[in-house]
């Protein structure tokens, strides 16, 4: 398969029709498979326990508590109220929400919005209140803070809490807009001036705090505003420095991010145009002189390629509705079965497959009968044509076969042929299905096997 | 019903292809077969479609679904209510459901795909021009599939336009067995015209109907 098409030889030729029939009777070729897996999803969440993600919807401070409760499976309030009562504890449970704050990642934008109610809202209110009072109570008990102290504390962690907030919600701006590159855009997350005041406001009451504590000994007012200043001035340096250093990294992160997936997706189509219609192409100008073979390694491929552009597992799906088998499904094996009499017999099988279900022995044999009736009417009608039309009904399944060729009266068939009598109607009835024929000589034959379904279970959509 | 044709004008016909090949290939097809139709024009884009189209005025535009520039259902919304005259039936080597829905819905008075025979054709041209609808069995098994009646489905909020009645189930049935206008009606004991009218109906319901595959279907298709 991988050499050049120009190399290719009569040993290529031999085995082609074999290989096609391999690839159409194992519909997920393991390329598809690696493509899911390498999807950025399904890295996300395929190794090591899973992660705890932060909620995104139904917060009510970050998320932490959601997420957390989603994380262990049990009531948000319980985890709320742990908080809330470990706060008390000199502030441990403050900690242990700012640890999980600041290490557990936001729930990407694809999770599904939580519900939640008024009532679980409030609650959540209250829980952070308690929180708060035990906090205050419990350092003020333990004399961890005593006094004053408290204060600038508090207000440099609600400064804090601002400040992350906006780092949570300029996340999620950037997830809606899209990447932005440099400082800016990652800062504030195409937030504009609203974010901007928020997050100078945040760093505004983390260096009141840590003013506060640090001076609180010298009163003097000109200590304090230098203190400030000398702060400002390192921040303001320490963001001018490496701005070049941010936006270049910035820049390169997203670029490499978008090459690869070029170059993936390049690399796909590559080999599967090689492997698929190169090959194709050189065996008909092998075949030129037999019509028959060209007309069917071009229907072949053509189906080949059909499926690989719109079938339910094809690359111009969203990559999401890959997850269902569909191996097992009614409308593939209908499919292959199909194309298999296409490749063997040289002729073109129309088919129409309406609604969809899951393949059980039944319908394994239904599918069979239909095949035998395929390859009956390619060898006895001398059509080019025939139509195959297949509805998954909520109490059975019916396959008709039909064709436009010569037809024959059911009387005279000579007794050794065991084609409809053994393969389909022996087949049919012994898993209770039944086959009617229509056929007079000259007016074309249609089969109609009917087989009930055992299951109502669910029927998919979408027609093939 | 042949007899009269021949004595008519031909057809005129409008090919709107992005690939010159297919389009020197049918004109040629079309013209060596049959004087039932007049190929008058054709385009290779869009902006082209909707100039030339305008300007000739055919009685039946052949339109490819997949082009740059939005395809097919971009120039029948921009035709569409400009020339109401103007009957378009779609040519696709596409048999995606989303495709075939999406420029029904735009407007297309039918669907055949490439692979047809130029006699089938042919006939479709001819028919499409006389007002009928065009189904291929893959279309007609898609509308089955569409409103078909499945758990879980949306509530019927238009009786009138959200469900078929038996008879053109039957019809569609047949259409996707393979069967022509003329053996549906041997088949059912109903006449071509009455059958002519059914398909009519379907697709009439197929363009308007707000059920939720089909305008998932055709919304799909607008997005990419």
């Amino acid at each position: 398969m991988k050499r050049p098409p120009m190399s290719v030889n009569m040993d290529d030729v031999q085995e082609q029709p074999t290989e096609e029939r391999a690839v159409t009777a194992a519909p997920p070729a393991p390329e598809r498979a690696e493509v899911t897996a390498s999807s950025s999803r399904a890295v996300e969440s395929s190794d090591g326990p899973p992660k705890m993600y932060r909620r995104r919807t139904g917060r009510v401070l970050a998320g932490v508590a959601g997420g957390l409760a989603d994380h262990l499976g049990v009531k948000v309030l319980w985890v709320r109220a742990t908080f809330a009562v470990l706060a008390a504890f000199g502030g441990l449970g403050l900690a242990i929400y700012a640890l999980l704050w600041v290490f557990a990642p936001q729930a990407s934008r694809d999770e599904p919005a939580q519900t939640e109610n008024p009532k679980e809202r409030q609650q959540a209110y209250g829980m952070v209140a308690l929180g708060v009072g035990l906090t205050v109570a419990g350092g003020a008990i333990t004399g961890l803070f005593s006094g004053w102290v408290g204060l600038p504390i508090a207000v440099a962690l609600v400064g804090l809490a601002v400040v992350w907030r906006e780092a949570d919600e300029s996340q999620r701006r950037r997830w809606r807009v899209g990447a932005k590159s440099g400082v800016a855009g990652a800062l504030l997350g195409g937030g504009g001036w609203s974010a901007a005041v928020r997050i100078f406001a945040g760093v505004a009451l983390v260096m009141t705090g840590i003013g506060v504590i640090v001076l609180r000994d010298s009163t003097s007012f000109a200590q304090v505003q230098f203190a400030l200043i000398a702060v400002i001035a390192t921040l303001i340096g320490v963001a001018v420095l490496t701005v070049p250093f941010w936006l270049r990294m910035m820049r390169d992160l997203g670029e490499e991010r978008r090459a690869r997936i070029r170059t993936d997706e390049r690399a796909e189509i590559a080999a599967h145009l090689h492997d698929s219609v190169l090959q194709t192409l050189a065996l008909i100008q092998k075949q030129a002189e037999s019509p028959r073979e060209v007309a069917r390694l071009a229907r072949g491929q053509e189906r080949e390629l059909r499926g690989w552009l719109y079938g339910p597992s094809g690359y111009g799906k969203p990559q999401q509705e890959e997850s269902a088998g569909e191996a097992g499904m009614l409308s593939q094996a209908v499919a292959t079965a199909c194309g298999e009499v296409e490749d063997t017999f040289a002729i073109s099988v129309q088919q129409v497959v309406v609604g969809d279900t899951e393949l059980d022995e039944q319908l394994s044999s239904l599918v069979q009968a239909a095949r035998e009736s395929i390859v009956n009417a390619a060898k006895h009608a001398g059509v080019e044509e025939v139509s195959v039309y297949a509805e998954v009904e909520p109490t059975s399944v019916t396959v008709f076969v039909r064709d436009r060729g010569k037809g024959f009266d059911p009387d005279t068939v000579p007794d050794d042929r065991h084609g409809l009598a053994d393969s389909i109607r022996g087949r049919m009835e012994r898993n209770g299905g039944t086959v009617r024929l229509r056929t007079a000589p000259g007016e074309g034959t249609e089969v109609q096997l009917e087989m009930p379904r055992k299951t109502t279970a669910k029927t998919s959509q979408g027609a093939t | 019903m042949t007899d009269n044709q021949q004595a008519r004008q031909p057809v005129t016909v409008f090919l709107v292809d992005d690939h010159a090949l297919f389009r020197a290939g049918v004109r040629a097809e079309l013209e060596s077969i049959t004087d039932e139709v007049r190929v008058v024009g054709e385009a290779g884009s869009v902006a082209e479609a909707v100039a030339g189209i305008t300007r000739m005025r055919p009685q039946v535009v052949l339109l490819d679904v997949h082009m740059p520039d939005g395809g097919g259902a971009e120039v029948l919304r921009r035709l569409r209510t400009e020339l109401p005259d103007v009957v378009f039936l779609a040519l696709s080597v596409s048999d995606a459901a989303e495709d075939v829905i999406a420029v029904i819905r735009a407007g297309a008075r039918g669907y055949v795909t490439k692979t047809i025979s130029s006699k089938e054709l042919v006939r479709a041209v001819v028919r499409v021009a006389e007002g009928d609808a065009v189904f291929s069995p893959r279309l007609a098994g898609f509308v089955l599939d569409a409103f078909a009646d499945r758990p879980g489905s949306e509530p019927i909020s238009d009786p009138e336009l959200d469900l078929l009645t038996p008879r053109e189930r039957d019809v569609l049935r047949l259409l996707a067995r393979g069967y022509a206008y003329k053996e549906i009606a041997s088949e059912l004991f109903i006449s071509v015209k009455t059958v002519e009218t059914h398909v009519s109906s379907v697709l009439r319901k197929t363009q308007l109907s707000n059920r939720y595959e089909l305008s998932r279907w055709a919304s799909d298709r607008r997005l990419v």
